[in-house]
């Protein structure tokens, strides 16, 4: 106290509260900077909406929009572009990839945050994660020298058996086909839904598990009664950015899709989706406006299709959060109340 | 008896009534260790749990009161790095010996714990019927027996008509009791009870302390409490622990009047702890 005061008469020193120039406008420059580059980011999406559009303008002008999305015939030589093939192989693929690819991801999800001995669940999160890491044209090459051939006694059984049923039953089967493209993408989205899943799976409070426990649940019991059902909502949001990723796509499909742009006969049949079409025709397209227009418009569709199921994800996901925050809220809201000495 | 006491609780439906059980379900502790990691939380305990009677445990923080009821019905082995040893007895059947289902021993064993914790994604009546469920008791109207124990956790005129509304949709206290409602709807011999009104307000608090009364009719029940005052209401008799050790199992009247420990006098008289 003493000091301070003597200190003051002494010599006025700068006040603590006082700041240099330069450090002033630091601040508003900075901001303005990361403004600058946040808006840069959506200028670029309306770049690229703005392009895609003109230049896919031709094609919808000349095949007509519905048509260019519904017609199932795509023949670049007569001039049809009727992407619905496209369409059609690109959901196809993606939804072999969901079926396979989610459960597979779900149980190492469970595994690893439930049942795997705590020492190995670092070595298996990095291995799961480490299929991120793989260059999508590797799985495309790995499926068609790989899988395309070995599988194909084991596709040609199930195709027969199957016959009956709608997708099944198309004669001989193709070495490449939906089934294989489908396969891959399904490795290929297992990191993205796996990861999501360990998060949320994570976050299931220990109190439920132990509720479940003490009732007499087993494992598997507890993880049926307290984990999976909290977590749904969570798993269903990654199951989508997995969906995501599948419908996108390009090269590894390209690769083991076969590139015929007809709906196929049965799942086995050789097709093709949206990206792989545009990235096997694009060198052909060359001048041709009218065609690079179609596959540009192929692109627009995609871009859509990619949004959509974006934005169903997002959505999701906060409600799951939403929802998982207000149950805890509510398991909470007693506690300030308490203190029953 | 033979390990056979472990199997589920007798399903016989006893409608419009609590359970009855004639011949109550006693525990008995001896020797017990418990470990978490290094750490030794238990270090030799040898205790008795009267049938149908309120055994509270009371004690410090950290004096082992917690873990012990755990290693009551083997729920101390889910924390990592958790383990023990000794001799847990249910009746005749020592719950660690080798060839028992740790799964068994809880349906026999029920539980509550510290912070109400129903389902978040289930009614009311799924949660009581969960325990049901999951151990595939048939030949009970589920209905009826949700309804036996809600009536029996006090529960039922609150919440009859509002069976399916989320079970986090009702008050802590209700909260608690619907988590109770849920243990005893499987019919266990013994509830334990972990500070199940330490998130509770006086009232909820009170609720739950008059149905602990009412429960001791049908079950064994083991209370742990840092409440002093709450083991002097609804226990029969208490057992003070101190650094992982028992140091004194009396009758409640006799450890809050007239203690035989000196360190049991000081810590219900509030001198520590």
């Amino acid at each position: 106290m003493e000091v301070g005061a003597v200190s003051v008469t002494a010599a006025p020193p700068p006040s603590v509260m006082e700041r240099g120039g330069a450090a002033r406008r630091a601040d508003p420059l900075f901001k303005a900077l990361l403004t600058g580059l946040a808006a840069l980011v959506l200028v670029l999406i309306a770049f690229f909406l703005v392009f895609l559009f003109t230049k896919a303008r031709i094609a919808f002008a000349h095949q007509g929009f519905l048509s260019f999305i519904f017609t199932n015939d795509w023949n670049p030589s007569k001039e049809i572009y009727g992407s619905w093939p496209l369409v059609a192989g690109t959901l196809i693929t993606s939804a072999v990839a969901l079926v396979i690819g989610v459960p597979v991801a779900v149980a190492s999800a469970l595994f690893i945050t439930e049942l795997c001995p705590r020492a190995l669940r670092q070595p298996l999160t990095i291995l799961v994660e480490l299929l991120a890491a793989v260059p999508s044209v590797v799985y495309g090459l790995w499926g068609f020298y790989v899988l395309a051939p070995n599988l194909k006694g084991a596709e040609q059984v199930i195709d027969d058996k199957l016959g009956f049923l709608p997708f099944f039953g198309g004669g001989p089967i193709a070495g490449p086909n939906y089934f294989i493209a489908g396969l891959v993408l399904a490795i290929m989205i297992l990191p993205i839904v796996s990861a999501i899943s360990r998060e949320v799976i994570a976050t299931v409070p220990a109190d439920h598990k132990e509720a479940a426990l003490a009732l007499g649940a087993t494992r598997w019991e507890m993880i049926r009664t307290a984990v999976l059902p909290y977590s749904r909502a969570g798993i269903t949001g990654g199951a989508m950015l997995g969906l995501g990723r599948a419908i996108g796509e390009t090269i590894a499909v390209a690769i083991v899709i076969g590139q015929s742009p007809a709906i196929g006969h049965s799942l086995f049949s050789q097709g093709s989706t949206l990206a792989a079409q545009i990235v096997a025709e694009f060198g052909e397209a060359g001048s041709d406006d009218l065609h690079s227009g179609a596959l540009i418009a192929c692109g627009l569709v995609l871009f859509i299709l990619t949004l959509a199921i974006n934005g169903a994800a997002r959505y999701l996901v906060i409600r799951a959060e939403r929802a998982g925050r207000s149950g805890t809220r509510a398991a909470r809201a007693p506690r300030p109340a308490g203190g029953t000495a | 008896m033979s390990n056979d006491t472990l199997t589920p609780a007798p399903t016989a439906a006893a409608p419009r009534a609590a359970p009855a059980m004639p011949d109550g379900h006693s525990m008995t502790v001896r020797d017990l260790h418990a470990h978490y990691g290094d750490t030794h939380a238990i270090k030799g305990v040898s205790m008795g749990y009267a049938a149908n009677q309120v055994t509270a445990m009371i004690g410090p923080s950290g004096c082992g009161k917690s873990t012990l009821l755990r290693c009551l019905n083997r729920m101390h082995e889910e924390i990592p790095g958790a383990r023990a040893e000794g001799t847990v007895l249910l009746d005749e059947t020592d719950i660690y010996a080798r060839g028992i289902d740790v799964v068994a021993v809880r349906r026999a064993i029920g539980m509550v714990f510290q912070r109400a914790n129903p389902f978040p994604t289930m009614s009311v009546f799924d949660n009581v019927a969960a325990g049901l469920r999951l151990n595939g008791v048939k030949g009970v109207d589920l209905h009826e027996r949700v309804e036996v124990s809600l009536r029996g956790a006090g529960l039922w005129d609150e919440v009859k008509d509002r069976l399916g509304r989320p079970g986090i949709g009702l008050s802590g206290g209700q909260q608690q009791r619907l988590c109770i409602a849920r243990a005893i709807a499987v019919r266990p011999r013994v509830v334990l009870m972990d500070e199940p009104c330490s998130a509770l307000d006086p009232i909820a608090t009170l609720k739950v302390e008059e149905l602990i009364a009412a429960l001791k009719r049908d079950f064994t029940i083991v209370i742990v409490t840092h409440n002093m005052q709450q083991a002097a209401r609804v226990s029969d008799t208490t057992a003070f622990f101190y650094l992982g050790e028992l140091v004194e199992h009396a009758p409640t009247d006799a450890i809050f009047s007239n203690p035989g420990d000196p360190r049991t006098e000081e810590y219900v008289t509030g001198k520590f702890g």
